[in-house]
């Protein structure tokens, strides 16, 4: 009798549940915006972005979510994550365990260095940002065009439209260039994890 | 003959502007130098050429603040302390009506200090008159931020502990571009101060010093009307004179004129050059 | 026809984008996480379009100007959060008794007193019928999606110049901050209440007159009906009063104007309540976990139904009765400790259960809670 309804129920396929999680500051919650616009510009699935922080602008604990379906989105968070992208060791500490089996994990190796697993895709976005791109605010741009690369999630095309968008004037040139390591950088890995 | 036709001109001016339909008396005591600046108002406003349509007065609570419920204008009768921030709305939603404030210094300067304030910094064009009579005269004789230190109210029974606020030099800190001064004594130059301001564009705060005999002048033993608003002509030093008094001298002495006036930018008018600039996509 | 744009948009810059829409072209605020994106919507749209919007000192005086500004004839809104609501509340009752049209988001958090500013809550829902002391009738809306957020602050301007009266929109903390992709209504695609204006002379005009429909004419200050706006009791013409034989029509007046026209505010959305043995009962964020739930267990054969309760206040217990009607048992899921379940349970007949389901701890209720306490009273 106990748990009977709940041993039954299942998560709803049709949604793709993603989570970028690190520290204020690191972009996380722009990232996902981005994201979810460049769907929003690109085609007709649905996408819900939502977001929980600290009261701090910098430096508290900080995740955004993003559920894309092809189906009306009712709850706006992510139940069983499908992907998690982790830029700070106290995020994958909290947020693992949302990652449901076979989920995608990325990894900012720069920063996290405790991986309770070997199944991941680990690249050190933030020393990229700092000694590639020219500049640490670009981590998660980043980390988003290797996440579009590694999932297939929007296309390079699309992904940059959203980016320039969003940029504040001045960083075009560092967000592309930001676009061209991430991808090269992961599909890199990509080729390495494929051998 | 001729003289008795303008002096019944003259009264008429008053009795053109009280509200039709309101029953009098006002809520006002007999002798209440409150009476005396509404008188002091209509005159000034007859003189702007202003249409009754064109000009809101708004007020909070208190015994001045029920003046604009006896005056032919549009009148906004607010909550306590809150008529300067209701008034920024309306001036700011419709820039070409003429906005007047009706205030004490309860009012105006403890419950609405804040507003206060912010009305000065902003230069938002009110025309803001602080009827101040040294306590809470509707709640029946309490001490308010005015109350001069060791005079006594029902809430300063043994004197008053505190300090007191300047008004007008509160105003002049805080940004207010018209600042003047005057009691209900000097009916001509009240009826001047509040015409000219009136006229300025900006935040204008006319301060004028009235009689509450009921609570004060009896608490204080300062006598009845008359014996006060002879009390205020005693005490009063204009301005220019002033300037060249110490500050012994006026020690008590109430400083009466145009105090300061600026030259400088309405906020209303600088939001609209804002509006334009948008628009024009600058 | 042209299909729509898409765009992503934040909960409360949807309200920004509905507020416009129905014709709002004021607004005064106070910055207070979580709406505060609200504010900065609108001081960076209204200007394009010629409103205007100030940042007051404080919350008490951000509503004295929306009122101020809807005295001048301007629709007019100000958003907030619990805090900021609570310092407003003196400013709302003089609404309620001057019958000022005008619209208070209030971006729910967790409370009392500063609370969890960056944590949802409903627990704000009592004070926005309660909130000024005094009697009278709130009407309160409360959107679920990013969608709603647009229509539903529409549908508030609508309400608020249909009665005169002040309309609160509870938003919370998930709806403010959350986006999605949404495609935002064209122009003339829903339709826009604007506050009726005298017909009569200034001379025979009654501000506050007591009609037979409660629906009294304003005009706007400068148009020559030059009168009394005053929050102590008054009589038609504006005047202060205290005669018994004014004041109850008065009071009378502010309650059966809203109460006597309840259909035309209420709002719920039912879903899969036709055969329904269980419904979940909720607002707000709410509600989306509800609808997930319902689905996810209506795949597994639970006959189970969703109402979303759109309008709050007045509370609408007699359509809550009719669409429940057949149910067994209603689960009220609240952020709070129960602010309208006793509601629903004084709704319902005595042998449907009402069985409670309060999440405080600052997160929202998950779609597996619903379920698992669906489990408990199968």
């Amino acid at each position: 009798m106990a748990n009977k309804l709940l041993d039954k129920v299942e998560i709803p396929q049709d949604r793709y549940e993603m989570r970028f999680s690190g520290s204020g500051g690191q972009g996380m919650i722009l990232a996902t915006v981005m994201l979810a616009e460049a769907i929003g510009a690109t085609d007709d699935r649905n996408v819900v972005q939502s977001q929980s922080y600290g009261p701090e602008a910098r430096g508290g604990a900080s995740k955004s979510d993003v559920v894309i379906s092809a189906n009306e989105i009712f709850y706006p968070k992510a139940m069983q994550l499908d992907f998690l992208l982790v830029m700070t060791q106290e995020s994958m500490d909290k947020y693992y365990s949302d990652l449901k089996e076979g989920g995608i994990l990325v990894v900012d190796t720069t920063l996290v260095t405790d991986i309770p697993t070997d199944n991941y895709y680990g690249l050190p976005f933030t020393r990229l940002a700092r000694e590639e791109a020219g500049h640490i605010m670009v981590a998660n741009v980043i980390a988003l065009a290797a996440i579009a690369e590694i999932t297939g999630i929007i296309s390079k095309d699309a992904l940059t439209a959203a980016v320039l968008k969003r940029a504040p004037k001045g960083t075009e040139e560092k967000n592309k260039k930001a676009i061209e390591i991430g991808f090269a950088e992961a599909a890199k890995l990509k080729k390495q994890k494929g051998s | 003959m001729a003289t008795a036709v303008k002096e019944k001109q003259k009264s008429n001016v008053v009795l053109d502007y009280l509200r039709p339909g309101k029953a009098m008396p006002t809520v006002w005591c007999a002798g209440c130098g409150h009476g005396i600046v509404m008188n002091g108002i209509i005159r000034a406003i007859d003189k702007t050429g202003l249409s009754k349509d064109e000009i809101v007065m708004a007020s909070g609570i208190g015994c001045s603040s029920r003046m604009p419920i006896y005056l032919d204008f549009n009148a906004l009768h607010t909550t306590h302390g809150r008529s300067l921030a209701f008034a920024t709305g309306v001036k700011f939603a419709r820039p070409e009506l003429k906005v007047m404030v009706v205030t004490g210094d309860g009012d105006a300067l403890a419950i609405g200090g804040n507003h206060f304030i912010h009305a000065c910094r902003r230069n938002i064009d009110i025309t803001c008159i602080l009827l101040n009579n040294y306590i809470y005269g509707m709640t029946g004789g309490q001490g308010s931020p005015t109350t001069p230190s060791q005079a006594f109210s029902t809430t300063t029974p043994y004197d008053n502990a505190e300090k007191h606020f300047e008004p007008t030099k509160l105003a002049i800190a805080a940004g207010a571009s018209y600042v003047a001064r005057t009691t209900v004594y000097h009916a001509p130059q009240m009826e001047k101060l509040i015409l000219n301001g009136l006229l300025h564009r900006g935040f204008s705060l006319i301060e004028v010093i009235s009689n509450c005999h009921t609570y004060f002048g009896r608490l204080n033993r300062q006598g009845d009307a008359v014996k006060m608003i002879n009390d205020f002509k005693e005490r009063s030093v204009p301005i220019a004179r002033a300037k060249s008094m110490s500050a012994e001298e006026l020690e008590g002495k109430i400083v009466t004129g145009l105090l300061h006036k600026k030259e400088t930018t309405e906020f209303c008018d600088v939001y609209q050059s804002v509006v334009d600039r948008v628009q024009k996509g600058m | 026809m042209a299909k729509k744009e898409r765009v992503l948009v934040l909960g409360n810059q949807a309200c920004v984008e509905g507020a416009i829409y129905a014709g709002m072209r004021f607004y005064a605020g106070y910055p207070i996480t979580p709406s505060t994106e609200v504010a900065e919507g609108c001081a960076r749209e209204l200007p394009k379009i010629g409103g205007r919007f100030i940042q007051m000192e404080d919350e008490i005086g951000s509503i004295a100007a929306v009122i101020g500004a809807s005295v001048a004839g301007l629709k007019s809104m100000t958003a907030t959060s619990g805090p900021g609501y609570s310092l407003m509340v003196e400013n709302i009752g003089y609404a309620y008794m001057t019958e000022t049209p005008c619209v208070i988001v209030n971006v729910q958090r967790g409370g009392p007193s500063t609370g969890l500013p960056t944590k949802v809550s409903q627990s704000d829902t009592m004070q926005a019928q309660w909130g000024p002391h005094g009697d009278y009738t709130a009407i309160t809306v409360a959107p679920s999606t990013i969608l709603e957020t647009v229509t539903e602050t529409i549908r508030a301007f609508n309400l608020a110049e249909r009665f005169r009266t002040p309309v609160t929109v509870l938003l919370d903390e998930v709806m403010g901050h959350s986006r999605q992709i949404i495609s935002l209504p064209e122009p003339g695609e829903i339709e826009i209440f604007n506050r009726v204006k005298p017909t009569v002379s200034p001379e025979e005009y009654l501000p506050f007159e007591i009609t037979e429909n409660y629906v009294t004419p304003m005009p706007a200050y400068g148009e020559g009906y030059r009168y009394v706006i005053t929050g102590l009791t008054h009589d038609q013409k504006g005047f202060t009063t205290n005669k018994p034989e004014e004041i109850a029509p008065k009071l009378h007046k502010l309650r059966h104007k809203i109460i006597d026209y309840k259909d035309e505010i209420t709002k719920l959305r039912a879903e899969m309540m036709d055969d329904a043995e269980i419904a979940f009962i909720s607002y707000g964020s709410v509600s989306r976990a509800a609808l997930q739930a319902t689905d996810i267990a209506r795949k597994v054969g639970v006959k189970v139904g969703c109402l979303q309760l759109q309008t709050i206040w007045p509370f609408p217990d007699k359509e809550i009765a009719e669409i429940c009607g057949g149910c067994r048992k209603v689960i009220v899921g609240e952020l709070n400790m129960g602010q309208i379940v006793n509601y629903v349970r004084s709704a319902l007949p005595g042998d449907i259960e009402v069985v409670p389901l309060q999440r405080y701890d600052g997160e929202i209720l998950t779609p597996m809670q619903l379920i698992e306490k669906l489990e408990e009273v199968l």
